[in-house]
């Protein structure tokens, strides 16, 4: 199709042309919606599930942030844990200022944001929302560990020129991401029983692995499809040990790989709801099953305003991808522009 | 020097044949690829291909009827299932049934068997309350003979091993009983009073730690023992039969036992629940007596095993057959829509500038990255009856304020929500293949006089089926194994053979129909995965 309309066009082709587009907007309204009209949902001083008068109104009485005040609870020490962060994350500044020369104000940035986080997680008494979201942190980063550690290391395994039975392994290395989660929850279920997993912190983690590793295959052996092999060469060629070549050459260049499959990793176990509820047990609660118990019980607003900051942070972490993707597809030198 | 090495082998630069060589190298470097890849495939193994060998082997397992009644199926052997089973089944049944109770396993079997024939788990559990005044009768006649019967001391060196006995702590001593052990010469002159002591100890031993000298034994035992006696009384041997055990207290036993008042053990199990006397009962417990069974999966497919073979479940309980149905339709249904609504975005996507797709493409990829609680609960938000949408439709007029649409709790609010979930794994595939899709095909067709749809129909499309193909089998693979979106929105009308599952695994308990219900299920989704590889490939999965 062409993208702009010819100064000749016939009648029949701009409707046509115009309506093929209003199309697409209304499945684009049908995509995008849903996710974005729970955001002023969010803000109802009511506790409905609809636009109240008020809302439509624009009144200024009918928004309010009980909601998240509900979800965010009243416990831990947020800031105190911002004052220790931001502490640490200059402190490092200076450090690296001395060391290297040059300033940087990345880590007073993410010392503030893990302190916020870690200090308003300290010291919860059984909070119905900042619990479950203590678990999701405690688990998903864990599960991520490991999978991007056995990931990374099997994809380079993966992309070398002989690798025997390469078909079968990577369809089991695969499986985890296409057979269905109930069968993979079951069998978790009653294998990790036997063995004295199920309901365990590290039973959980260890499936959340599992289910992670498809995804750091895929991201890392496709930057290393496009890998060129002369790069490894003339390190080689110059004088560079493998373990050398490895850390200096290929590392950075499959890194925005790697990261991106350690978010998708993340993700997974951060919104994995299926296993979690049979493989753990109430101590090992996370925010996606409280939401799925909430959901299935008695709905309250207060999962919208959970919702809301859900999208948040999957805004967050989807610009971040797309911009290791470009930056990857930039150093390989196959960018599209 | 330099003759022979070109009349030999070619040589690498350390002397060996290059051949050797490079075969070497080659072989290095397979192993260390395979080094690399060792550590995580052990632990994809373990942490994932075990539990679901583990579940293929439960839905086939079935070690309960003969591990909680061993002596009972073996008995059974021989046994003609037209009519009802001879005494000496009974008496094994009572044995088995009283060491089952004594470990607290006959409720579990019971309800094990009740998920075949119902009524097992009440009968089960009725027969535990009644199951240890068998043979009573015996124990008083005994123990009216001789007050030494009811004495565990007397029974303890007339039946024990010799080498178990010496083994005995001494008073005061602290160290665990050995695991009783059988006199062999009492076994052989008295073997059912053998084996039901055997029992007996053992039992006791190992549930409550208790010590075989200071309980008096079983009824069951007294049962045995006397038709042991009236056995030896039978072979017309007298008192040569007993043996060793040729005391007067054994003799004079053996002479009393023809008076003795009996009860056979059919009719003990009678007077407990007349269902004993049912062949049906009985069928339950032979057919399901193998270690192995497919029973679970005759269930999954509305079949059932039953004495006379395999029979079509009642019609009231069929249930599975219609659910594997309504996840096929429905995911079929679902890959539908989203053929019909991804195909378009994919189109326009592939035919925009890059800059402009790139960030179109934000609006698909934004829902693939939400998470699927929020996406889900957006929906049960909107599609209420007091939701958004049908407050829109009241609004415009086009619903009647009392008769709101019912968007939610059935079929059409599962596959509104499901379409919406999977709908970015229709596009990101036909996408990927439209891009591909060299425009100056149609303009070629169309320069040859093609109008626009049938350049599209004849050129265009056809190019396209192969990014179709991968979407439709994607969302499909995943669609028939959805369980959160479902259960959450589907009500009852809407759900699939997943809900059915969880609900076997966490309500009803039955982990091994949930085990055969998830290995079709697991089969279907194999099949599918096969053809996704052969014509998409799994190195070509392609994320964001």
């Amino acid at each position: 199709m062409d993208t702009k309309l010819p100064p000749y066009a016939t009648f029949g082709q701009r409707i046509w042309f115009y309506g093929f587009r209003v199309i697409c907007g209304l499945i684009f309204f049908f995509l995008i919606a849903p996710i974005i009209i729970i955001i002023p949902l969010s803000f109802n001083a009511e506790d409905f599930f609809t636009f109240t008068p008020g809302m439509l109104a624009f009144e200024r009485d009918a928004y309010s942030l009980h909601h998240y005040q509900d979800f965010f609870g009243e416990d831990g020490y947020p800031w105190s844990g911002l004052l220790i962060g931001l502490g640490i994350g200059a402190v490092l500044t200076v450090i690296l200022k001395v060391w290297k020369g040059n300033l940087n104000l990345f880590p007073i940035l993410i010392g503030a944001i893990f302190g916020l986080v870690i200090g308003k997680l300290t010291g919860l008494e059984g909070e119905e929302w900042m619990t479950p979201l203590r678990n999701s942190l405690m688990i998903a980063p864990v599960a991520t560990l490991l999978s991007v550690g056995f990931g990374t290391l099997a994809a380079i395994g993966l992309s070398q020129t002989h690798v025997p039975f390469k078909g079968a392994i990577m369809a089991i290395l695969i499986s985890p991401m296409i057979v269905p989660l109930i069968i993979s929850a079951a069998g978790m279920y009653f294998f990790y029983s036997r063995i004295g997993l199920q309901g365990t912190y590290w039973g959980v983690v260890l499936a959340h692995a599992a289910l992670g590793i498809p995804f750091v295959i895929i991201t890392v052996t496709a930057t290393l499809v496009g890998f060129d092999r002369s790069l490894t060469r003339a390190a080689a060629n110059l004088g560079a040990n493998p373990v050398t070549t490895f850390f200096r050459i290929q590392m950075p260049l499959i890194l925005p790989g790697v990261i991106s499959g350690g978010l998708f990793a993340f993700i997974t176990s951060f919104d994995e709801v299926v296993v979690v509820i049979f493989v753990g047990s109430a101590g090992q609660q996370t925010l996606p099953w409280q939401m799925f118990t909430g959901l299935r019980e008695q709905i309250s607003p207060v999962i919208l305003a959970a919702a809301t900051i859900l999208v948040a942070i999957s805004i967050v972490l989807l610009a971040t991808v797309e911009m290791l993707r470009r930056r990857s597809e930039r150093l390989r030198g196959i960018a599209p522009h | 020097m330099s003759d022979a090495t070109q009349d030999g082998p070619v040589l690498a630069a350390d002397g060996r044949p290059l051949k050797r060589s490079l075969a070497r190298a080659l072989r290095a470097q397979k192993l260390r690829a395979l080094m690399l890849i060792a550590p995580l495939l052990i632990f994809i193994l373990v942490t994932f291909i075990a539990p679901i060998v583990d579940m293929l082997f439960r839905s086939v397992e079935n070690q309960i009827v003969s591990e909680t009644l061993p002596r009972t199926v073996v008995a059974l052997d021989e046994w003609d299932p037209s009519d009802l089973p001879e005494d000496d089944v009974y008496a094994a049944l009572a044995l088995d049934f009283y060491a089952a109770t004594e470990r607290r396993q006959h409720t579990r079997l019971g309800s094990r068997l009740n998920y075949e024939t119902t009524g097992m788990s009440s009968l089960f559990r009725k027969t535990g309350r009644g199951v240890d005044d068998i043979g009573e009768i015996y124990t008083d006649q005994f123990v009216d003979l001789n007050e030494q019967w009811e004495d565990p001391l007397f029974w303890l060196p007339l039946v024990s091993d010799t080498g178990w006995l010496a083994s005995r702590p001494a008073e005061g001593e602290d160290r665990p009983l050995s695991l009783f052990r059988i006199d062999a010469e009492f076994g052989a002159s008295f073997p059912r009073a053998a084996e039901a002591y055997e029992v007996f100890a053992r039992t006791i031993q190992e549930t409550d730690g208790d010590d075989p000298a200071e309980e008096e034994p079983w009824h069951l035992v007294y049962a045995a023992l006397y038709h042991d006696l009236m056995a030896i009384h039978d072979s017309g041997e007298g008192a040569e039969g007993l043996g060793r055990f040729d005391g007067p207290v054994f003799v004079a036993a053996l002479e009393a036992v023809p008076g003795f008042e009996t009860q056979s053990y059919r009719d003990a199990f009678e007077d407990i629940d007349e269902d004993w006397l049912d062949l049906e009962v009985w069928g339950t417990i032979e057919a399901f007596s193998d270690p192995f069974t497919a029973g679970y999966f005759l269930s999954s497919v509305d079949l059932q095993l039953t004495p006379q073979g395999i029979e079509a479940q009642p019609e009231d309980q069929r249930l599975y057959l219609l659910l594997f149905w309504r996840t096929l339709f429905m995911s079929g249904v679902i890959t539908i829509s989203c053929i019909l609504l991804g195909y378009p975005i994919a189109y326009l996507l592939s035919n925009l500038p890059t800059r402009t797709s790139n960030l179109l493409l934000i609006l698909v990829l934004l829902p693939f990255w939400t998470s699927l609680l929020v996406r889900t609960s957006a929906w049960k938000v909107l599609l209420q009856q007091q939701g958004v949408i049908n407050d829109i439709l009241v609004w415009i007029g086009l619903v009647a304020d009392d008769s709101r649409l019912a968007l939610i709790n059935n079929q059409t609010g599962t596959i509104i929500a499901m379409t919406h979930i999977l709908l970015p794994f229709m596009i990101l595939p036909m996408f990927s293949v439209m891009k591909t899709i060299p425009p100056s095909y149609v303009r070629a067709a169309k320069s040859l006089g093609a109008t626009n749809f049938t350049a599209f129909r004849r050129v265009y499309f056809p190019q396209s089926i192969p990014g179709i193909g991968a979407g439709c089998i994607l969302v499909f693979i995943l669609a028939i194994g959805y369980y959160i979106t479902p259960e959450l929105v589907g009500g009852r009308t809407g759900t699939f053979i997943s809900n059915r599952i969880a609900f076997h695994i966490s309500s009803s308990l039955n982990w091994g129909l949930a085990a055969a219900l998830g290995s079709i299920l697991l089969a279907v989704v194999l099949v599918l995965y096969w053809l996704y590889d052969r014509i998409v490939g799994i190195d070509n999965v392609k994320l964001g």
